[in-house]
């Protein structure tokens, strides 16, 4: 602590370079926070994926829907515990921008399969009741400045017509991970409306009673169904999750290679500056070991002055990032979950502090060898 | 009173020391068999024109080099055999050094330029404060603790650098070309204070100098002439 007076004049010393250092880091970070931000929103589903949860859907494409009555065939299988299903509706409301998922779900088992999501008995009493009725997340709720006993009109796109809704609850996450993006209403809705694809479901979802066996239910469920005109394909949740963000393309290469170039552009660039800061310094520095400064007290020094840099800059990035993220998804839902998280930022600050010890090993180096004779003829 | 004699109570020995420069394949010598002794108290000058090795020898005495052969003693340890890591902690506890250009530090203040050597020591904060504030006191400049070197003369700074020298109370002062960079008048203030720290603070002092008129204020006064040590007034050399 008592060299801080000294290793703040340092980083102080030409205001201009600290300022450029420091906002190299703090973009650099931004950058880094917005790159994890958006591959967590990929992934997510992964990260909250229930590990009992199964996702039987039509082996040819997820498409292609499956016959309603699987339900009763899939919960006789051994160790299935419970079975909901749901189909994507992919409707519009007022224009394409405003795009949200919305489900037709089994309103009998679907809130049993999804604990995670809370929605107060009163409010889901009222969706039950109204055949017209629909449960929306939080986020979209909010999007849209929506309320309870809103109606909704959705223009559907994959079906016909204009579709109204009655907004009668709102479901909230336990977790800050879970996708509160969603809209939710009556299969039974859905089926009525749609003859030509009566009796038919997007997807089951399949709980089984010890998550040790799912790779042995899988089978089973996809032998059951082989060879018949709707062949299954069974995974874990997390699998097709993780299937699912396979489509947008290798989401985490690009951003790993992205994040790469930018970290070392940045110690390419704060390195060459702490080089040109210890040369300026050389005096400086002989001074102080002429007094009696080892080695060591101007490596430390050093390589704390450049850490200093990057934890400033690293921290000030990083604030930013989390204020962008509270306003929310920018997207207009294609990253339902848009949130700065602990790891990220954890895994940031470990980054910048590396950055930062690399940057100034060198030039420390070069002056903890300094030879005081030689620099002072030098003054 | 220095001499080449080596007697009790001398307080820097020299002998035969010798140091040379490696430039290619040639070797100069820039020291040849120097002896010198030193007391406690003593106030010596050394002169000589360029390239004569007063800097080096001054550099040798403070531990900043090392002797290419034979031996300083200093208050009976000879540094000329002791490892760079020795002689850094050495250098903290024995030597205050006095440049020139006062080599002070442009973005700390008076107070932090001086508290510096303070800070190797296990003094506490409050301990630190007083011996700046007594150092500073001691160069005349209480009222400049704040200030930051760009805020004062060459000659303030150059008493800055004088306190930042003596605030560990070290076992002597090197000064190469203490006035070297100041007008007359400054110059006359910094040798009066010099003296004043011989005389009133019992302080050893070696300075190099090309200023016969600062020399004057030396007890004792040596040339250097091609790296060959001569004595002067009180002085005597091998």
């Amino acid at each position: 602590m008592k060299f801080l007076p000294l290793l703040l004049a340092n980083i102080g010393r030409k205001k201009m370079r600290t300022i450029l250092t420091v906002g190299s880091y703090a973009v650099a970070l931004f950058l880094f926070g917005l790159l994890g931000v958006i591959d967590m929103s990929f992934n997510q589903g992964l990260e909250v994926a229930g590990v009992d949860r199964l996702i039987v859907r039509n082996k040819t494409s997820l498409i292609m829907p499956l016959p309603i009555a699987y339900k009763e065939r899939l919960s006789q299988i051994k160790d299935v515990k419970d079975v909901t299903f749901a189909s994507w509706f992919g409707g519009v409301y007022q224009e394409p921008k405003n795009f949200f998922a919305q489900f037709a779900i089994d309103v009998d088992t679907y809130r049993a399969m999804y604990p995670e999501f809370e929605i107060p008995e009163d409010q889901w009493d009222a969706f039950v009741r109204d055949r017209q009725g629909c449960i929306v997340g939080r986020k979209t709720l909010d999007r849209f400045g929506w309320k309870i006993g809103d109606r909704i009109p959705i223009q559907a796109t994959i079906y016909r017509g204009l579709w109204e809704f009655n907004i009668c609850g709102v479901y909230e996450a336990r977790r800050e991970a879970d996708d509160t993006t969603q809209f939710w209403f009556h299969f039974n809705y859905l089926n009525e409306r749609t003859p030509f694809i009566k009796d038919y479901v997007g997807w089951y979802t399949v709980r089984v009673h010890n998550p040790d066996k799912a790779a042995e239910v899988t089978k089973t469920i996809d032998e059951r169904f082989a060879n018949s005109s709707f062949e299954t394909t069974t995974e874990t949740e997390k699998a097709f999750m993780a299937g699912f963000v396979k489509q947008f393309g290798n989401i985490k290469l690009i951003i790993l290679i992205v994040g790469s170039v930018v970290m070392f552009t940045l110690l390419l660039i704060t390195g060459s500056n702490m080089s040109l800061s210890i040369r300026e310094r050389t005096n400086e520095i002989a001074i102080l070991k002429a007094m009696g400064f080892g080695p060591t007290h101007i490596l430390t020094l050093i390589l704390a002055e450049s850490i200093g840099y990057a934890v400033i800059g690293g921290f000030l990035g990083l604030s930013v990032c989390k204020l962008f993220t509270l306003g929310g998804d920018p997207t207009n839902g294609l990253l339902p979950v848009f949130f700065l998280d602990n790891k990220t930022v954890i895994l940031g600050i470990g980054i910048t502090f590396m950055v930062g010890l690399i940057s100034g090993f060198i030039p420390a180096l070069i002056a903890m060898r300094l030879n005081i004779v030689r620099a002072l003829r030098s003054i | 009173m220095a001499n080449n004699q080596q007697t009790q109570e001398s307080l820097i020995a020299v002998k035969n020391i010798h140091k040379n420069y490696t430039r290619g394949s040639e070797t100069i010598e820039v020291l040849k068999d120097v002896n010198l002794n030193i007391h406690k108290g003593d106030f010596v000058a050394f002169m000589g024109p360029s390239g004569s090795g007063k800097t080096t020898l001054l550099n040798l005495l403070g531990g900043l080099d090392f002797p290419t052969s034979g031996h300083i003693l200093i208050d009976g340890q000879d540094i000329a055999g002791m490892s760079s890591k020795k002689l850094t902690a050495w250098r903290a506890q024995h030597v205050g050094f006095i440049f020139q250009l006062y080599n002070l530090i442009p973005v700390m203040t008076a107070f932090q330029n001086v508290e510096l050597p303070l800070l190797l020591t296990r003094l506490s904060k409050k301990e630190r404060r007083q011996h700046v504030e007594t150092a500073l006191a001691i160069v005349g400049l209480s009222d400049r603790m704040s200030h930051y070197p760009r805020q004062l003369s060459g000659g303030q700074e150059q008493r800055v650098a004088i306190a930042r020298a003596i605030v560990t109370d070290p076992t002597f002062l090197l000064c190469d070309e203490p006035t070297g960079d100041l007008d007359r008048k400054s110059a006359n203030e910094i040798l009066d204070l010099l003296t004043r720290l011989v005389n009133e603070h019992e302080k050893t002092l070696l300075m190099v100098t090309h200023d016969p008129l600062a020399a004057k204020n030396a007890g004792t006064r040596f040339h250097l002439e091609k790296g060959v040590l001569t004595a002067n007034s009180q002085g005597e050399a091998a």
